[in-house]
């Protein structure tokens, strides 16, 4: 048994420390475990972060996600958006807000059946780009938009 | 348990436009009541919608998604009389599922 390894494993013992690793992309979760979506993509500020949380640090900007929303939003609280993938086989969506606390909007996983088309009504702290990112044929791509916000939707 | 959802799903080109309006607090976990207190975070984690009892799409969702949710999506093969079954599970482990027929 190699001792620095043991120390190092008793001083990464505490879970905490292991979601830390997992959220970061350090460590990959397996099938099971991304069976059940991983929350913790939830917790972490910034679109470059979380990108890496999810996987898809390497995304690829395309022409073929589409964001369709307001370019400003007058109430931050409720701000339609619709992400729309023209790629085939895509198997997820996520959104992403640059400027709100934690980055990650919502994920959706396109299963057999769906169109790869999702709308849903996002909360923004202030104006800021979104993200959309999209999984198709196990590569990520992504499209970004700036939408003006006039009041803001966080604690206001 | 909470408020039924709002389902609407209206068959299109041979597929079906679901709309789905939830109703739910979507409290974020970083506002403060009156006292200063945080108001802890309760949102809706997961959003699963079946086809004729078979999941289509699932949806997870931070507290970035505002109150009382909307979610719109698109079937690619739905018919006129499918059922369309919703379920959403939140971070209280609340949950509750709703049906509604394509028409």
């Amino acid at each position: 048994m190699n001792v620095s390894r043991r120390t190092t494993l008793q001083v990464a013992g505490s879970a905490g420390l292991y979601g830390a690793l997992l959220s970061l992309g350090l460590l990959r979760p397996g099938t099971a475990a991304a069976e059940a979506f991983d929350q913790k993509a939830f917790h972490i500020a910034g679109v470059p972060d979380t990108l890496k949380a999810l996987g898809a640090a390497g995304a690829t900007e395309s022409k073929d996600v589409v964001i369709v929303s307001p370019d400003i939003a007058e109430n931050g609280a409720v701000v339609p958006v619709a992400v729309k993938s023209n790629l085939p086989n895509t198997e997820s969506i996520a959104l992403l807000v640059e400027k709100n606390p934690n980055a990650l909007a919502g994920a959706y996983d396109i299963l057999d059946g769906a169109q790869p088309e999702v709308s849903m009504r996002i909360k923004m702290g202030q104006s800021s780009d979104v993200v959309a990112l999209v999984k198709a044929d196990g590569k990520y791509y992504m499209a970004k938009k700036e939408i003006k916000v006039t009041l803001g939707g966080c604690g206001g | 348990m909470a408020d039924p959802m709002k389902i609407r799903a209206t068959a299109k080109d041979g597929g079906a436009d679901v709309r789905v309006l939830m109703a739910h607090e979507m409290e974020t976990g970083q506002r403060k009541d009156a006292s200063g207190q945080v108001i802890p975070a309760w949102h809706i984690t997961e959003v699963t919608a079946m086809l004729n009892g078979k999941p289509v799409l699932r949806a997870h969702w931070g507290p970035a998604i505002s109150k009382n949710p909307y979610l719109q999506f698109k079937l690619k093969d739905a018919k006129p009389g499918d059922k369309i079954t919703i379920t959403w599970v939140d971070n209280k482990g609340d949950k509750r599922t709703d049906e509604a027929t394509v028409s």
